[in-house]
């Protein structure tokens, strides 16, 4: 029964972490480039932009979940289970949302580098 | 048609911003990771023991090290798409490997070393390419929205 929950926290916290993520990132594009907003408005205007953003607050609560969810698995089953699972898990759902929600231009180089990044994970944390 | 490519491009400063954004979250993750090792087992009919948890001064310190990592992701992502950032910040997996060796001289096997090559690889893939993807539409509203500030 531990490892239905720990695979299910590890499902909880990659869904949760991929779309905390994407909303984060959607937020900041339409936020826009933070160091152009200083200079052309100030410090202020990046406060009031981010402060009234929903879509930035919903990213970060999702982000939340994922952390807590993240933790609970950790304290059910080992680093080295929990660790390579969600961060490899995390990597290809990412690049799938970000293609079809951001509409990101993930081209056969982003795909390669997240094939090479996760297969470089599941090495690291497995050994 | 230059000027949109160097924009794709990063400079130093972006750059800086990317590894910061990997020391804030490596050290953040040890952190926590040591907290959690000194925490008990979590209960799935005692959930909100997790919040004990944050009672751990190492827990502490990992969330205010997250903290500082969130400032700089979100800085990172207002400049560079999510599938550039992630897997650019990946370095942090390099990173965690050299203070395992340095300083807990721990012993890094082979399949280590081939693990931290992929990464190192992958970061170098993706780091070559342009780091945003140009959306006209976003441009547009992006130039509305500076109207009206």
């Amino acid at each position: 029964m531990r490892t239905f929950y720990t695979w299910l926290c590890i499902f909880t916290t990659v869904c949760a972490a991929a779309a905390g993520d994407v909303l984060v990132a959607l937020a900041m594009r339409r936020i826009g480039d933070l160091d152009e907003l200083r200079r052309r408005h100030g410090f202020f205007a990046i406060i009031a932009r981010i402060s009234t953003s929903g879509v930035l607050f919903g990213g970060i609560f999702f982000m939340a979940i994922a952390f807590f969810s993240n933790l609970v698995g950790l304290s059910w089953a080992d680093l080295s289970v929990v660790g390579p699972a969600s961060a490899a898990l995390t990597f290809v759902t990412n690049a799938l949302a970000a293609r079809f929600f951001l509409h990101e231009n993930v081209d056969r180089r982003r795909w390669l580098a997240t094939i090479f990044v996760c297969f470089g994970v599941l090495l690291l944390t497995r050994s | 048609m230059i000027s949109l490519l160097q924009e794709s491009f990063l400079t130093l400063r972006k750059y800086l911003i990317i590894l910061s954004v990997v020391f804030f979250g490596s050290v953040g993750d040890a952190f926590l990771a040591r907290g959690m090792k000194h925490a008990d087992a979590i209960d799935i009919h005692h959930l909100p023991n997790v919040f004990f948890a944050l009672a751990n001064p190492f827990v502490i310190l990992g969330i205010f090290f997250l903290l500082a990592f969130m400032c700089s992701y979100m800085t990172a992502l207002s400049f560079a798409d999510l599938t550039y950032v992630l897997p650019a910040t990946a370095i942090s997996y390099v990173v965690m490997v050299l203070l395992a060796i340095f300083w807990l001289h721990e012993h890094v096997s082979a399949r280590r070393w081939t693990g931290v090559a992929f990464i190192v690889i992958g970061v170098g893939v993706v780091a070559g390419g342009p780091s945003r993807t140009e959306h006209p539409s976003a441009q547009v509203s992006a130039k509305a929205l500076d109207g009206r500030l």
